[in-house]
């Protein structure tokens, strides 16, 4: 069980004009800029559910999840996750939960695969016998067992990225956040990562919260969709109600997105 | 205990998978220890009675800092961490049930002993057999060589527990050359990495050994053969105790005061 109640973060951002007398001015006197990544942020997502988590680039999608993730303070606001205060007691939180950065790497870049998952297993002190069985579990799924051997460094980004959530789930999570996990994945993998979702989902009941630019990931597996703009949640349904009188998700998105002016 | 082992396994098996660098690492510190060697011959040749150490203990202090060259010189940093710093990738690193500073406190130190495991031996096995009185001397009572131990312990675990505040510090300043570079510069001359520091002028060297350099290599290399003893080196334990704790200290404290005020950068 998620609640969020009021969350914002404010991030302070230097800018500056292109070119070199701006360049040096910049030297004596800075423009701040405060950009208010979320503002006022309020959900709640029950245990068990699929939540698709939609909104133009720079929405605060990803500030979302690195709250929620417990890495980032926000300035105010409050929200507890099975009963925990994420970026209170983190150490302790963590342990039950699995992030997936689509454009992030938590590999060792020097060795084998195999060798970093046995370093999740044992930071997250991972009993044996659920190892081998989450480990067989998802090579098989997602399709692993020629790349386990192979450094992480010579592998593409399709290869890496289904490594990357078989590392993140080892742990048997009980809440999984994705951000864009389908980034650079062909078609059968991605299908592939799709289906493995949706199982974990109704085998496990992990609670998964997805971001992600793709339509077809949102409506192939989430329930109900929470849609963020500068900051402000600004719809929360189901994807059957957001796409009503378009062809495609894509074209419906884009016409809230206008609508919204966001 | 054992993710933090987990952490020393990772990073020999790392340090394995690069056999020329190792190679090349042994050769470089053969050719720099025979150099130095050769220059402190030719200067106590000239008069060996004007200098504060026996040549035999400058050339097990030579070749004890080349062998262990790993655990001790400033340079030697897991970049993996400050980049991941700058590009925004300790998001991961912050989503592990462990806590930073116990984190990267266990991976510099396996980063140093491993990288110092697999370039000693050969070091330490030749010089041994080298002719007096250029080879390596080994200490003729067992105590000395449990003070050794003992002294290279904690001096392994300063030098990182300052490396650790230094990652920190990467967080608030984003890029970590400046620091690193003056940092790298300061070590090796006030630690004695440089010239054994016997050898600085007295008013300087006093000053010199309160500092928590000199609790690094300082100790323990003198230690070994016999240079530092007795009242002396109940001293230089206590100093050495005494700046571990402070910086263990101020680093979590550093830590934990860091933790707040993260930005993940890029996205």
């Amino acid at each position: 069980m998620i609640t969020v109640n009021n969350i914002s973060k404010t991030y302070k951002v230097a800018k500056r004009n292109a070119g070199f007398l701006e360049a040096c001015r910049n030297l004596f006197h800075r423009d701040y800029e405060e950009i208010r990544a979320l503002d006022h942020v309020s959900f709640q997502i029950n245990d068990g559910e699929m939540i698709g988590y939609i909104g133009p680039n720079g929405a605060g999608k990803s500030t979302t999840i690195k709250v929620l993730s417990g890495i980032l303070t926000p300035d105010e606001g409050t929200c507890e996750v099975n009963g925990c205060i994420p970026w209170k007691n983190r150490v302790a939180y963590v342990k039950d939960i699995g992030v997936v950065f689509g454009q992030r790497s938590q590999l060792w870049w020097d060795v084998p695969v195999i060798d970093s998952f046995e370093l999740l297993k044992d930071i997250y002190s991972i009993p044996k016998e659920t190892y081998q069985m989450n480990l067989e579990e998802l090579t098989e799924l997602l399709n692993l067992s020629e790349l386990l051997k192979t450094p992480a460094r010579q592998l593409s980004l399709g290869q890496r990225m289904r490594c990357e959530i078989a590392a993140s789930l080892l742990h048997s999570p009980r809440l999984l956040f994705l951000d864009e996990p389908t980034i650079g994945l062909d078609a059968v993998s991605k299908l592939a990562v799709r289906d493995f979702i949706l199982r974990l989902n109704q085998t496990h009941r992990t609670t998964v919260i997805l971001t992600t630019h793709d339509m077809q990931d949102i409506e192939a597996l989430t329930n109900r969709i929470l849609l963020i703009g500068k900051g402000r949640i600004l719809l929360d349904g189901s994807p059957q109600d957001l796409r009503q009188g378009y062809r495609t998700m894509d074209e419906a998105v884009a016409a809230l997105y206008r609508e919204y002016a966001i | 205990m054992k993710k933090y082992l987990s952490f020393f396994r990772m990073r020999f098996l790392t340090g394995l998978q690069y056999r020329a660098a190792a190679a090349a690492g042994i050769a470089t510190q053969f050719a720099w220890g025979f150099l130095e060697i050769l220059v402190y011959r030719a200067f106590y040749q000239a008069d060996a009675a004007a200098f504060p150490m026996e040549f035999s203990a400058v050339v097990n202090y030579i070749w004890l800092q080349q062998a262990l060259l790993a655990l001790f010189v400033p340079w030697l940093m897991e970049t993996e961490i400050f980049s991941a710093i700058v590009d925004g990738n300790v998001a991961y690193e912050l989503c592990r049930p462990v806590h930073i500073y116990h984190m990267w406190f266990a991976r510099l130190l396996a980063h140093r002993i491993s990288s110092a495991l697999l370039r000693c031996a050969p070091i330490l096995f030749i010089s041994l057999f080298l002719p007096a009185p250029y080879g390596l001397t080994l200490p003729t009572d067992p105590l000395t060589g449990i003070l050794f131990l003992l002294t290279l312990i904690l001096g392994t675990l300063i030098t990182v527990s300052i490396g650790v505040v230094i990652y920190i510090c990467c967080f608030f300043t984003i890029s970590a050359q400046g620091i690193r570079i003056f940092y790298s510069a300061a070590c090796e001359l006030l630690a004695g990495q440089i010239v054994p520091l016997p050898f600085m002028p007295d008013v300087i060297r006093r000053v010199l050994e309160i500092l928590p350099f000199a609790s690094m290599q300082n100790v323990p290399l003198r230690v070994f053969s016999g240079d530092l003893c007795g009242h002396q080196l109940v001293w230089a334990i206590a100093l050495q105790l005494f700046w571990l704790a402070v910086l263990m200290a101020a680093g979590w404290r550093f830590a934990v005061h860091a933790e707040t005020r993260i930005v993940v950068q890029g996205g």
